[in-house]
Parts: C-alpha cells; sequence; structure tokens
C-alpha cells in the first residue's frame, strides 16, 4: 500500500508555479527524502497532502484517501512538522502539547514526557521563553506524541543540537522499524543519504527523478581528478569543473570510452576516477537536471 | 469544544480589560450622578440651544436632569463606543490571527474541520461579548442601587441588550472580514467601529443622510430613542441581524476554502 500517492499534481497561485504534474509515490513504510532548492515546490507539495491548499489539477492520496474529500482521516493519520515551528504566546509547553493531542480527541501526557525527556526539552516553560531549537522540540513532539502511521516532517534538524538530533532520528528510526512512513524533507543531503530509503528530487516545481536512494547514488556520473595538469580543461560531458594548485575536478556524465577519449589528448601526470558523494549528485540536480 | 476553551482562554486578558474599563467607567458615571444632579437642569438648557450637536447625539429628545436620560446619553455612548470596539478586536482577529501569527498550520494541520473551527471561535466571540455584557450589566444595576437613584431597570437592560445585539452584529460583520484577511486586520476593524458610530452622528445630523442609519448597528441603540420610547427601532434593528448573518455566512463561505 502506499502511503503518500501524487498524480499530475499541479498548483498555481494565481500565475505563479507552485508544482506542476508531480507524479509521486510513497510505499507505505519508507523513509523518503525529499529534497530540492527553495522555492522548487517542498512546501506547496505537503501543503497540498495536508489539505491547507487545494490542488489546481491532479490528485493526492494518503494511504489511499483524497486528500481533500477524506482530509481529516488524513490528518488523524499524519504527524507534521512545520519548517518553522510557529505556536501560542503566553501558553507553556505542557498546555500546547495537551492541546494538540485534545485537538486529536486523544490523553497523549505520558508519550509526551517521554518524549520530552529524550529531546531535553522542558515543558513547564513558557513558549516565548524558547529558543528556536527548543520551539522546533515542541513541533516534533505535537508531530509525534500520537504516534501517527505517517510522518511528514520539514526541515527537522534545523535549529536543533547535535545531540537532539540524534534523537530524534533514532525515534524516527524507532517509529520506521515499527511500520510507520516517514517523509523527510530536508535540505541537509548526508541525513538524506544517510537515514532515507528512497527519496526525490523537486526543482521549479517539477519532481526530477524519485528513486532508490543507493539507485541514485549510481547514476553513471563520475568524479574525475587530474593532477599535474596546467589549465583547466574543456571537456564536452564535463560539469562542476574546479580547478586550483595545478589539480582540476569535475564531474562526468559520459561512457568510460568517452572519458578515455577526452583524457588522451590531455597531459597531466596523474589521474583518479570515483563515485561522486551522494551530496555531490544531489547538487548536481539542485543545479540542473542531470543528462 | 478544545477550540473554543482554547479561545476564551488566549482571550482572557482583553475580555477583563474591556469589561473592567466599560464597567469602570459606567460605574464611575452612575456613581458621580448625584453629585451632578443638581447642575443637570442648566446642562440641559444648555444642549437645548446647541442645535444640530445636540441633534447630532440625541440629547435633544432627553431630559438630563432625570437619572433615565442622563444614563441614555452619557452611560449608552461609553458602552456603546467601547462594547463596539470590542466587538471588532474581537472580530477582526479570531481568523485572521492564525495566519499572522502563523498558527494557522498547526491548527489546521490537527483532524478539525474548518467548519468546526469557524463555529467554536464563533462561540467564543459570542462568549466573551456575553461575559462582558454581564459583567457590565451587573456593575451598572450595583452602581445604581448603591447612589439610589430612581431607575427603570427595564429601560436600562434594553439599553443594554440593543448594545449587546450592536455588539454582535459588528463581530459577525468583522469575523467575515477575518476569513479574507491574512495579516493584521486590527486597523480595519477599529476603522468600522468608529466609522459606523461617525455614521451614526452624520445621520442624526443631515436629514437627508438618515438612510445611514440602515447600515450602522448604532441606529438602534441610540440611547436617547431607547429611553424615550422604550423601545428598539425594529426596522434598523432587522437590517443589522441581517448583516450579522451575511458576516457569519461569508465566513464559512471563504474560510472553508481558503488556501493557508
Amino acid at each position: 500500500m502506499l502511503a503518500i500517492k501524487t498524480e499530475r499534481l499541479t498548483k498555481f497561485y494565481g500565475q505563479a508555479r507552485g508544482i506542476i504534474e508531480v507524479d509521486l509515490q510513497v510505499p507505505q513504510g519508507d523513509f523518503f527524502g525529499f529534497i530540492g532548492p527553495n522555492g522548487a515546490g517542498k512546501s506547496t507539495l505537503i501543503r497540498t497532502l495536508l489539505g491547507l491548499i487545494t490542488p489546481t489539477e491532479g490528485k493526492a492520496e494518503i494511504f489511499g484517501r483524497d486528500s481533500v474529500a477524506c482530509k481529516l482521516n488524513n490528518l488523524g493519520d499524519i504527524g507534521y512538522l512545520p519548517s518553522e515551528t510557529a505556536l501560542y504566546r503566553g501558553m507553556r509547553v505542557r498546555d500546547i502539547l495537551t492541546l494538540s493531542a485534545k485537538l486529536r480527541h486523544l490523553d497523549c501526557t505520558k508519550e509526551a514526557n517521554e518524549l520530552a525527556a529524550r529531546l531535553g526539552l522542558d515543558t513547564t516553560r513558557k513558549i516565548e521563553e524558547l529558543s528556536f531549537g527548543n520551539r522546533k522540540k515542541v513541533g516534533l513532539i505535537c508531530a509525534l506524541q500520537h504516534k501517527p502511521r505517517l510522518y511528514i516532517l520539514d526541515e527537522p534538524t534545523s535549529g536543533l543540537d547535535p545531540l537532539a538530533q540524534k534523537e530524534l532520528f533514532a525515534i524516527l528510526e524507532e517509529r520506521n522499524r515499527a511500520g510507520a512512513t516517514v517523509f523527510l524533507s530536508s535540505h541537509i543531503l548526508p541525513e538524506i543519504a544517510r537515514y532515507c530509503k528512497h527519496a526525490a528530487v523537486i526543482r521549479e516545481g517539477r519532481l526530477l527523478v524519485c528513486d532508490s536512494v543507493s539507485s541514485l547514488g549510481h547514476t553513471g556520473v563520475k568524479r574525475v581528478t587530474l593532477r599535474g595538469i596546467a589549465a583547466p580543461p574543456v571537456i564536452e560531458q564535463a560539469r562542476h569543473m574546479q580547478f586550483g594548485e595545478s589539480a582540476v575536478q569535475f564531474l562526468f556524465s559520459g561512457t568510460p570510452a568517452e572519458l578515455l577519449t577526452a583524457l588522451s589528448d590531455l597531459q597531466f601526470t596523474d589521474f583518479s576516477v570515483t563515485d561522486p558523494e551522494l551530496d555531490e549528485i544531489f547538487l548536481h540536480y539542485y543545479a540542473k537536471e542531470m543528462p | 469544544m478544545t477550540l473554543f476553551w482554547h479561545e476564551l482562554r488566549r482571550g482572557r486578558v482583553m475580555l477583563t480589560v474591556f469589561t473592567g474599563a466599560i464597567a469602570f467607567m459606567l460605574g464611575i458615571c452612575i456613581l458621580i450622578y448625584p453629585e451632578m444632579a443638581g447642575e443637570m437642569a442648566e446642562v440641559s438648557n444648555m444642549f437645548a440651544d446647541m442645535g444640530a450637536f445636540s441633534e447630532a447625539f440625541g440629547m435633544d429628545q432627553l431630559n438630563f436632569g432625570e437619572f433615565m436620560g442622563y444614563f441614555g446619553i452619557e452611560c449608552g455612548n461609553t458602552l456603546g463606543l467601547g462594547g463596539a470596539l470590542f466587538a471588532a478586536l474581537l472580530g477582526i482577529g479570531a481568523l485572521a490571527k492564525e495566519e499572522k501569527d502563523k498558527t494557522a498550520e498547526f491548527l489546521l494541520t490537527h483532524p478539525i474541520s474548518r467548519t468546526r473551527v469557524v463555529s467554536e471561535k464563533l462561540l467564543a466571540v459570542l462568549a466573551q461579548l456575553f461575559i462582558m455584557n454581564v459583567g457590565v450589566t451587573a456593575v451598572s444595576l450595583l452602581a445604581v442601587a448603591v447612589v439610589g437613584v430612581k431607575a427603570e431597570v427595564g429601560t436600562m437592560l434594553l439599553l443594554f441588550f440593543a448594545n449587546f445585539l450592536m455588539q454582535i452584529e459588528i463581530a459577525a460583520v468583522t469575523f467575515g472580514l477575518s476569513a479574507f484577511l491574512c495579516g493584521n486586520g486590527l486597523g480595519i476593524g477599529l476603522g468600522l467601529a468608529f466609522g459606523l458610530y461617525f455614521l451614526q452622528i452624520l445621520s442624526n445630523l443631515i436629514k437627508e443622510t438618515e438612510f445611514l442609519k440602515f447600515f450602522t448597528p448604532f441606529a438602534y441603540t441610540d440611547g436617547a430613542y431607547i429611553v424615550a420610547e422604550k423601545a428598539l427601532e425594529i426596522k434598523y434593528l432587522l437590517t443589522g441581524l441581517a448583516l450579522a448573518l451575511v458576516g457569519i455566512a461569508a465566513a464559512y463561505w471563504q474560510y472553508r476554502k481558503k488556501d493557508i
């Protein structure tokens, strides 16, 4: 069963582009990474899934239920953390957590206390006294305390200290092992590479690629390093060329034969060909669609 | 009713401030009446000579020498304007503040329908108006009992009731506007309350603009008319209630389909 499914999902804000014909499938139980540069359409897609905005065209489903017609049922199954956690000022943390649970007709006191202890959050403090990171923790507990089937987390680690980040991913991995689906929107590429099973890249409103993280790492692109070279070479299939200290590095997206042909005309003393880091591949998608 | 209680809790400071301020001013107005009673005959004569100014505030219809005449004008205006401002602030902030403070994303990603959000917020607005009016009425009646003046309690209650209806109308209209706003609507709310008040003054001053009374709820809370006639102007009241219904319907219509 699919936790998330979108078909030709499109959203325009008047004339402004949000997302265009996004087809996305996230299997139940997946740990899914969703990445893209600012303004790519990540938040628009998430807001459409949550029913905060109505699609212009196409449709989205959560566990097979329409995102518009079955919004309340869907929201009952979702724990959502927005990228900017805005909470009601004047309230104490524990009151916000209770409010969130009551809006779900649940009593999550025990779970909330356990999560607060694990993330290092004092629930007696007032919202306006909290740092950005601690406000994020409140939002996280609101998203986690009712143990939903689907977690949609937008930039969950921004503002969190390293210990809290580690603990958060430990919690998410526990929930994922227990069968929950995690949909993680993040700019922090090592997070995606380390924790996610599948990932999708969105740019300028369109989904560029959606695959397993391991497959995304094997795109045929190679990182080539040439040492003892006097000037940056001109190679048609080379991207992201960096030159300095008699060495040049670039990503090569052609065949091995084409690479050997390209190198045969150059003067250099040493060279290496390696697989690029997953971060580099994602960055490549950010900048321009790979051939 | 989680959201209803949440709204009451969030609004408790403003409710306390407005109830306290209006009740204090009304109470003081009533408590100082015995001191001023002797001078009121002179005041009445003075107002009688002021022509259009007296008409603007309905002072030409009342006898300031009597407590009900004094109460109808002094207290009616205090409660009218203070209550209108409170109602406007409650209404205009009810839905818009969630987007202004960016808490809409928190609220609307819980399994609660937008219809329920509008309903519970509307109920919270009405409940706060009710509590304010109960507090203000109680303090006023207590002050009347303390000074021991001859008051027509039934007429006083009618005046308070008219003001409660006026506040509901203003709150409903601003509540409707609130659904269309994304930012701070404070200026719109306060501007509307003051604008409606001056519309009433204008319609009292210039006969040709009397039709404006249909658009301002201050027309059926006119203390001078209520004290003199012991009744409300039904034609203006019905128009006001119709406007209130339009405001509430607009809030449901817009908020249910609004992109957040």
